[in-house]
């Protein structure tokens, strides 16, 4: 019955694109905005469609019924009900289902918020989001049907993998990631429009940045969650690992990072529009790619993968986006010429110049170590890894440019900078800078690159601070506000600039904490018999005993250990292995203490079974949870950025109102 | 010079610098991926670089002892078979009979000296063979001898 009602709702909504990319296209060629309505209509049918198909899902799960083989494969009897629910997103069937319900969902926000706004390009738009989720309906349809039974139905199924129930992170961080990918489709559908209808000017460019400002912050939630999934969940200390899947994640965060800061360059000196089309349509490239990547089985990873049909779909697909993208570019390349021109090399258009320079450079270097051994597999045949060393080696010194850009910037004048102004904005930052720099050496920071991570990421903090506080106090002169009230309006009336800079904050955070953690921790692995204890660092961690019962879904070993700091007793901690009956092996859960100065984190690597003795690894990791807290004040950042704005909406849609187009006049 | 010669010039000076950046980064960093029989073929011994390893822990070559934290076991690919020492303990998904990686180096004549062990797993996970109960063993040794559940 589910299945049936599954499939059917899946295969009228892709009748349902079809129709709706016609009519739209139709309705725009002969002017009738009774077929542009209809076009619209198809979106608001295929979100309903494709609600009922995830529902039917879920029924599915939560209700048990085995004869979904997906169900079967991912749900069991004694399944906690959240990780039946969440286990939508465990395989690949399920989580192609939550991509086309996203997309969906976005496609529906996207014309009812910009249906009155953007006249002309709107059946377009309409358009370009029905053909992507033609394509992942057809998916659904066909490779990675989730509707899909088997008879006879089990009477049990094998539950979600064990290492997808281990940790509640796994309710948001691929949901999360995949409205970060999903995201970026509309940006794409924008730039595309504006490429057909040949209206480049400047209205699309606006509502795209506002669209790229929230897939940007979704795609920084869903790596940043995913790190501590990563962290917390495989037990090895770590929370990024150059990983294929990881590194495809990365990707579009960089382009779309690239091509949030052209766009302002576009904006402000109407320089870069053909490179900001390209930007776009890569990033959004980069989002299918992603996708590939983690589904087609083609690189190994940490991630699971499957082999299916789906691979050479994704690569037919990124093949012609690429194609028909780049044409439509080169086909409008007259269009968008620049019309300004680049006074001097000091200046802010020349900073952003560089700064796209590095991260492109930074995403290429990403693409061709993940794909290194493919090709030279392929070329040469030999196998060969490309392992953490190259990614350090390339992308640590792009990555402290891109922070002395990121203090720099956003300060430096339009045009042309005199030295003046830079000495009175950066001499003072810059001292101190130095300063913090000189008091990590002194606390025992050596090597080249820990001390300009911390030096840079403290000028760039510094300059972020100094011109908040430069703000506030001008405006506290000038209207006699207190400094907390004209430093809030400040940031409230400025909201693009002001969360802008709390982004950049966030990136310091989270630099300061990759270096931290990464330079300067501790591991200690050892076999403990019952009272005796390592030290590690300031810590004494004690075995006490192990103890071990059965949960219904699974059979828990957990190892007890007291944690002293120089004699005092300041936790216990209860790292675990957890065996589940569908898995030969056991998936270990590891106990982290967080505080802000540094983490301890413990594996029960392995116990003798009569409990005498346990081989704990213990690691002391420094400021990790700035990572974490950073990465949290970069979204924040970010939704400032794109918080309505009631006054500039009004003179906008004033603007708008006057360009609108009127169907029946040319 | 003009503005477009410098900036032309900005321009090349850092894409020469990341080009220089990436191929030394792949210079050192690649790491060549071997099976036991190609290992074999070169005589056992490869230089002082590391390699990985790549192949199946042989059933019942499995050794681990947790005083010294000192685990031995052989990998092999179906034709040839490779000794491997290795301190630490063995990863949560690394058993006999299933699929490893281990990087490392190898003098001629002795055993590979792993420093990194990668166990493989799949999403698509087998469940335990018919009449076993992979935790049966320590719960019977574990449990009942405390006789309490918390």
């Amino acid at each position: 019955m589910i299945s049936t009602l599954g499939r059917f709702s899946i295969w009228l909504a892709l009748a349902i694109t079809v129709y709706g990319v016609f009519v739209s296209v139709l309705g725009a060629r002969r002017r009738r905005p009774a077929l542009i309505e209809s076009g619209q209509g198809a979106v608001v049918s295929v979100f309903g469609l494709c609600t009922f198909a995830v529902l039917l899902m879920e029924a599915g799960l939560v209700g048990h019924d085995f004869s979904l083989q997906y169900v079967a494969r991912n749900a069991s009897l004694d399944t906690p009900l959240f990780y039946t629910i969440i286990a939508l997103w465990g395989a690949l069937e399920g989580s192609i289902l939550l991509w086309v319900w996203l997309l969906a969902l976005m496609s529906l926000l996207t014309v009812i918020i910009e249906r009155k706004r953007q006249g002309e390009l709107t059946p377009y738009v309409t358009a370009i989001l029905l053909c992507i989720s033609a394509f992942f309906l057809l998916l659904v349809a066909f490779p990675a049907d989730p509707f899909t039974t088997v008879l006879p139905a089990p009477a049990d199924g094998r539950g979600p993998n064990p290492l997808l129930q281990n940790h509640p992170l796994m309710a948001v961080h691929p949901p999360g990631l995949y409205a970060g990918y999903v995201g970026w489709s509309i940006p794409y559908a924008f730039g595309m429009a504006a490429l057909i209808t040949g209206r480049l000017g400047e209205a699309w460019i606006r509502t795209v940045r506002r669209w790229s400002i929230v897939a940007w912050a979704f795609l920084t939630v869903g790596i940043i969650v995913g790190g501590r999934w990563s962290y917390e969940v495989l037990g090895w200390g770590g929370y990024w690992a150059w990983d294929p899947v990881e590194n495809a994640s990365l990707l579009p965060w960089l382009t779309g990072t690239a091509f949030l800061h052209s766009i302002m360059v576009q904006e402000r000196r109407k320089m870069l529009k053909f490179w900001n089309v390209a930007l776009i349509i890569i990033t959004f490239a980069l989002t299918i790619f992603g996708t590939f990547l983690t589904r087609s089985g083609i690189l190994s990873s940490v991630h699971a993968f499957s082999d299916s049909a789906v691979g050479p779909l994704f690569l037919a697909f990124i093949g012609l986006i690429l194609l028909t993208s780049f044409s439509l570019l080169v086909y409008r390349s007259d269009k968008l010429q620049a019309e300004g021109d680049l006074d001097s090399l000091v200046s802010r258009e020349s900073t952003f110049l560089v700064n796209n320079l590095l991260l492109l450079g930074f995403a290429f270097a990403v693409l061709l170590g993940t794909l290194f051994p493919l090709l030279s597999e392929a070329v040469r045949g030999v196998k060969v890894s490309v392992g953490e060393p190259f990614f350090n080696t390339v992308n640590v010194p792009i990555g402290l440019g891109l922070i002395f850009l990121m203090a720099v910037g956003p300060l430096i004048a339009w045009r042309h900078a005199s030295l003046e102004s830079l000495r009175r904005t950066f001499a003072g930052p810059l001292c101190l800078a130095i300063l913090g720099a000189g008091i990590c050496w002194l606390l025992g920071v050596r090597g080249l690159y820990p001390l300009l991570a911390f030096g840079l990421s403290l000028f760039a903090a510094i300059t972020v601070m100094q011109e908040f506080v430069r703000g506030a106090r001008t405006r506290r002169r000038n209207t006699g506000e207190g400094y907390l009230t004209a430093l809030s309006k400040l940031t409230s009336r400025n909201r693009r600039r002001y969360g802008g800079f709390i982004v950049h904050l966030g990136v310091t955070f989270v630099v300061i904490g990759i270096t931290a953690s990464s330079v300067f921790k501790l591991e200690q692995e050892v076999t403990l018999r019952q009272g005796e204890s390592l030290q590690l660092g300031r810590y004494q961690v004690r075995f006490d005993d192990l103890s071990a019962w059965q949960e219904p879904q699974r059979f828990v070993v957990q190892g007890n250990f007291t944690i002293f700091n120089s004699n005092h007793k300041v936790a216990e901690m209860r790292p675990a292995k957890r065996f589940y009956p569908a898995e030969q092996q056991p998936i270990g859960t590891v106990d982290v203490r967080s505080t802000l100065r540094e983490d301890l984190y413990l594996v029960l690597s392995s116990f003798a079974q009569d409990g005498t003795t346990a081989t704990v690894k213990a690691l002391v990791r420094p400021l990790v949870m700035w990572i974490w807290f950073g990465g949290w004040v970069m979204v924040l950042g970010s939704l400032i950025a794109i918080w309505p704005d009631r006054r500039r909406a009004v003179a906008t849609d004033q603007a708008r109102e006057h360009m609108a187009w009127q169907p029946g006049r040319s | 010079m003009t503005k477009k010669t410098k900036l032309l010039l900005g321009g090349g000076i850092v894409v020469a610098a990341l080009a220089y950046l990436i191929n030394s980064g792949i210079q050192e960093a690649t790491v060549y991926y071997i099976t036991p029989s190609e290992l074999k073929a070169k005589g056992g011994a490869v230089s002082d670089r590391s390699f990985r390893l790549g192949g199946m822990v042989v059933p019942g070559s499995l050794h681990w002892e947790p005083q010294t934290l000192k685990l031995t076991f052989r990998l092999t690919d179906g034709k040839e078979e490779v000794p491997v020492e290795h301190t630490g303990s063995p990863p949560d998904l690394f058993k006999e009979g299933a699929g490893a990686v281990v990087e490392g180096k190898c003098v001629k004549g002795g055993p590979f000296q792993s420093s990194m062990i990668m166990a493989k797993h799949s999403e698509e996970y087998k469940p335990p063979e018919k009449g076993q109960t992979p935790t049966e063993h320590i719960h019977r040794t574990l449990v009942q001898p405390q006789g309490t559940q918390p």
